[in-house]
């Protein structure tokens, strides 16, 4: 056994072999299934690494270290690249001084995710190369293999994970580590600044490179071909190499480590080679309307493996033409076990109240998105961070322009705030909205795991920094009224609430209850008086997984788990009967 | 192609992941290839959270697809229901008998299934259920019910068991180590008791 062989996850390994390759510098913004590469990278300790309020300024941060000298790393997950965009688009003209890779997450089948777009076409649309690691290995490998591709042929490199990459654990064996060697710092006015006249050069640049680089994914080892039964040949990249791997261990396989851009003739020559062709690829189609523009013929593709949700072997086997042993069907009508408020989050208290105003939530992405989810059923609108107070602008300008009195509320957190939030109260001040804004200020990134953020006054490193005061900061975007709340108060958050959606005008809300599970926050447990329950439910309202009714009896009772319950309080506010108190 | 496959199921926060990576790496010290995969992000919200190990001479998919479960370790009842049609016909069922409201029950929107033992017993006659919550109470902290329920399979697995021990004391070197490894011998224990315990009923009914 190699003593340096250990089980790691596709993030950790790209976290090591940034570390392991030189890396200098590296800036992301956390969304599942990417985090864990920045939290390792952190740990790790070898590599400068930050936090950054929103993808756009971390892929710009890194675009910065690579012009000083330094290789560069940004992380995101697929929506992150949206809000990267702008730069990512024209970084492909630049190009790259120092090696720039950008990783991205894509999240199949959704467990975490608000869309499922697909990666690949951000490669083919900024026309730069796109590396799709099938296993923890090839992530480790590919990171440096990326680096070295990305100052070979001036040009930054997307790194490609699906969840089962970022998050699945394999056996990694490093490999040698290098010293970072930090470049010359240039000026160099017509590769670094997109005027127009310059731009124009550098397009034509951009497609002789993606020549270029055509012609080097036709000889690199990126691209493999194992050629064994020839009755039929699988084109395949990322994990469902793997999945191709346990439905048909005997078919013959090109497996595309190099995702973008396609080698046309290796492609020709392997569908040559087999009777039957079939592609297998996660999501979108994009290998398979490559391939047949080629004039490949295409036996099986898109019309077997389904543009939604995972790829598995069995879907593979199906499509191949094979028959699936009977299995048991999975039990139906349990009761189902959706994600929900932690017991004590501070989100439970906004929700119960804005449930019970009926208020329209424009609503954003965090922990506080679960409050669209029965019994809340208290928010309206979820698109993306920070749509939910550029959303309600909108919403309140079609409401005064039908002579509608209501007052749309956004609510939105901390992180979600700085990451794009800021620009929409902005606006909101500019524009003089009639909105409700309500900022949940937990001081940390909850819903993914709780990272620091520009509120937490904390670095991802570990270590003290300023923190924004979030009232100030408010105050500064052009906002009059500012008033800090507190939801676990009911009658108080419900007074301010109402206050705040009687009064004209933009409006904010501060709430500054930390993350109990960031903050580790314990209060006194509570317990339900037996005698004085009676079974009325008004405190199941809360949707807490510490309250339960006894099993026994007519009108069964509500009884409290002391192991789960964080002391919040609120479900005993809803007692109209005292029957909730302290222990 | 040998690989044996593992499904951990439970609720967020239960400690599912520490499990799975105590099996996986225990794989790798044992020889084997291995990989490990979860579906969690929005686990720790008190959500159903799905795991997998697999481990043999060579894994490729990181996804035990159903049907083809060896051993599935259920760290609650409701979990064990969800996800019995990822055992294969021989698999093994290995539960902690120990309830957690879903949401969905918490806020008086479903009911929480009384017959569980039964309907899982029809599924999986051969399961085992038992209170993993009290011998990790017992070990020193209710959160080591995850580490009862590894030591509860070690017979299960294709590695020796000391090899497991070994993997669990150098994780939690820094923190818990001796309660890990109390839970873990506590649920061994339990498991053997259990088997010998359902072994004789069994005698004694036919
Ligand atoms: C563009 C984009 N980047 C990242 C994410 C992943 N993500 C989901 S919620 C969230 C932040 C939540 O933090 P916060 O707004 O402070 O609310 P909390 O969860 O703490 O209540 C992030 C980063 C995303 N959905 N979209």
């Amino acid at each position: 056994m190699v003593y340096m062989e250990k089980i790691i996850s596709g993030n950790e390994a790209i976290a090591l072999s940034f570390s392991d390759s030189g890396g200098v510098f590296a800036s992301g913004y956390p969304g599942t299934p990417s985090t864990e590469t920045m939290e390792e990278l952190a740990r790790l300790g070898r590599v400068y690494c930050e936090w950054a309020p929103n993808e756009k300024v971390a892929l710009e941060a890194v675009i910065g270290a690579s012009i000083a000298g330094g290789r560069a790393l940004s992380t995101m997950k697929h929506v992150g690249v949206n809000v990267a965009a702008d730069a990512l688009l024209t970084l492909s003209y630049t190009g790259v001084n120092a090696g720039l890779i950008l990783m991205v997450a894509d999240d199949p089948g959704m467990p975490s995710s608000q869309n499922e777009q697909d990666s690949r076409n951000y490669a083919k649309f900024a026309k730069i190369p796109l590396l799709d690691p099938a296993d923890s290995q090839e992530a480790y490998d590919f990171v440096r293999e990326g680096l070295e591709l990305s100052e070979r042929f001036d040009t930054p490199v997307i790194l490609r994970t699906t969840t089962r990459i970022s998050h699945a654990k394999g056996v990694v064996t490093p490999g040698e580590r290098l010293e970072p060697k930090i470049g010359p710092w240039v000026k160099d006015v017509p590769k670094y600044v997109m005027l127009p006249n310059f731009a124009r050069i550098k397009h034509v640049k951009v497609e002789e490179r993606l020549l270029a680089l055509q012609e080097f994914a036709e000889n690199t080892p990126l691209n493999r071909v194992e050629l064994r039964d020839r009755e039929l040949g699988i084109i395949t990249s990322g994990v469902s190499y793997q999945h191709v791997m346990e439905a048909f261990p005997n078919a013959s396989v090109l497996k595309l480590g190099l995702a973008h851009p396609l080698p046309p003739g290796k492609i020709r020559d392997f569908a040559g080679a087999v009777k039957r062709l079939m592609i297998v690829e996660e999501m979108d189609g994009i290998f398979e309307e490559q391939i047949r523009a080629m004039g490949v013929r295409v036996d099986i593709g898109k019309d077997m493996i389904p543009l939604c949700g995972e790829v598995s072997a069995d879907i593979i086997r199906v499509a191949g033409g094979e028959k699936l042993p009977p299995v048991a069907a999975a039990v139906e009508n349990l009761p189902q076990r959706p994600p929900t408020f932690c017991p004590g989050c501070a989100h439970r208290g906004l929700f119960t109240i804005l449930s019970r105003l009926k208020a329209f939530v424009s609503g954003d992405i965090g922990c506080y998105t679960l409050g669209a989810l029965p019994p809340m059923n208290a928010m309206h609108s979820t698109i993306c961070m920070g749509a939910g107070i550029s959303a309600a602008h909108g919403m309140a300008k079609v409401n005064e322009i039908a002579g509608r009195p209501e007052k749309p509320v956004a609510v939105i957190g901390d992180s979600t705030f700085f990451h794009s939030g800021m620009t929409g109260l902005l606006n909101m001040a500019y524009n003089h909205a009639n909105a409700l804004v309500v900022i949940m200020d937990n001081r940390t990134t909850g819903m993914t795991g709780g990272q620091e953020n520009p509120g937490s006054g904390m670095l991802l490193q570990g270590g003290k920094t300023r923190q924004v005061d979030m009232v100030t900061l408010v105050k500064a975007l052009g906002i009059d009224q500012v008033v800090e709340f507190n939801s676990y108060h009911l009658a108080e958050a419900e007074a301010a609430i109402r206050k705040g959606m009687e009064t004209p005008g933009p409006y904010v809300l501060i709430d500054k209850n930390p993350c109990i599970l960031r903050y580790r926050v314990q209060r006194p447990i509570r317990v339900v008086d037996q005698e004085a329950c009676t079974g009325c439910r008004a405190c199941l309202k809360v949707a807490c997984v510490a309250l339960g009714l006894t099993a026994t009896g007519e009108k069964p009772k509500v009884s409290i788990d002391p192991n789960i319950c964080n002391g919040c309080s609120v479900c005993a506010q809803l007692c109209k009967f005292n029957a909730i108190s302290e222990s | 192609m040998n690989v044996f496959n593992i499904v951990i199921a439970g609720v967020g926060g239960q400690g599912v992941l520490m499990a799975s990576k105590v099996l996986a790496e225990s794989a790798l010290a044992g020889g084997m290839d291995a990989k490990q995969n979860e579906v969690h992000g929005m686990a720790q919200r008190g959500g159903s959270v799905i795991s997998f190990v697999r481990m043999g001479e060579k894994v490729y998919s990181p996804v035990v697809t159903p049907g083809t479960a060896d051993l599935l370790i259920s760290f609650e009842p409701l979990e064990a229901l969800r996800y019995l049609h990822y055992l294969k016909p021989t698999g093994v069922l290995v539960y902690n008998s120990v309830a957690i409201n879903p949401s969905t029950v918490a806020s008086g929107m479903a009911v929480y299934p009384t017959d569980l033992p039964e309907q899982i017993a029809q599924g999986s006659p051969g399961a085992l259920g038992f209170d993993a919550l009290a011998i990790a109470k017992e070990a020193g902290n209710p959160k080591a019910v995850n580490m009862v329920m590894v030591g509860a399979v070690m017979k299960n697995l294709p590695i020796d068991p000391a090899i497991v021990r070994g993997v669990v004391e150098e994780i939690s070197r820094n923190k818990g180590g001796e309660v890990n490894l109390r839970a873990l011998q506590g649920g061994s224990a339990a498991a053997m008791h259990e088997r010998e315990f359902a072994g004789s009923s069994s005698v004694s009914t036919s």
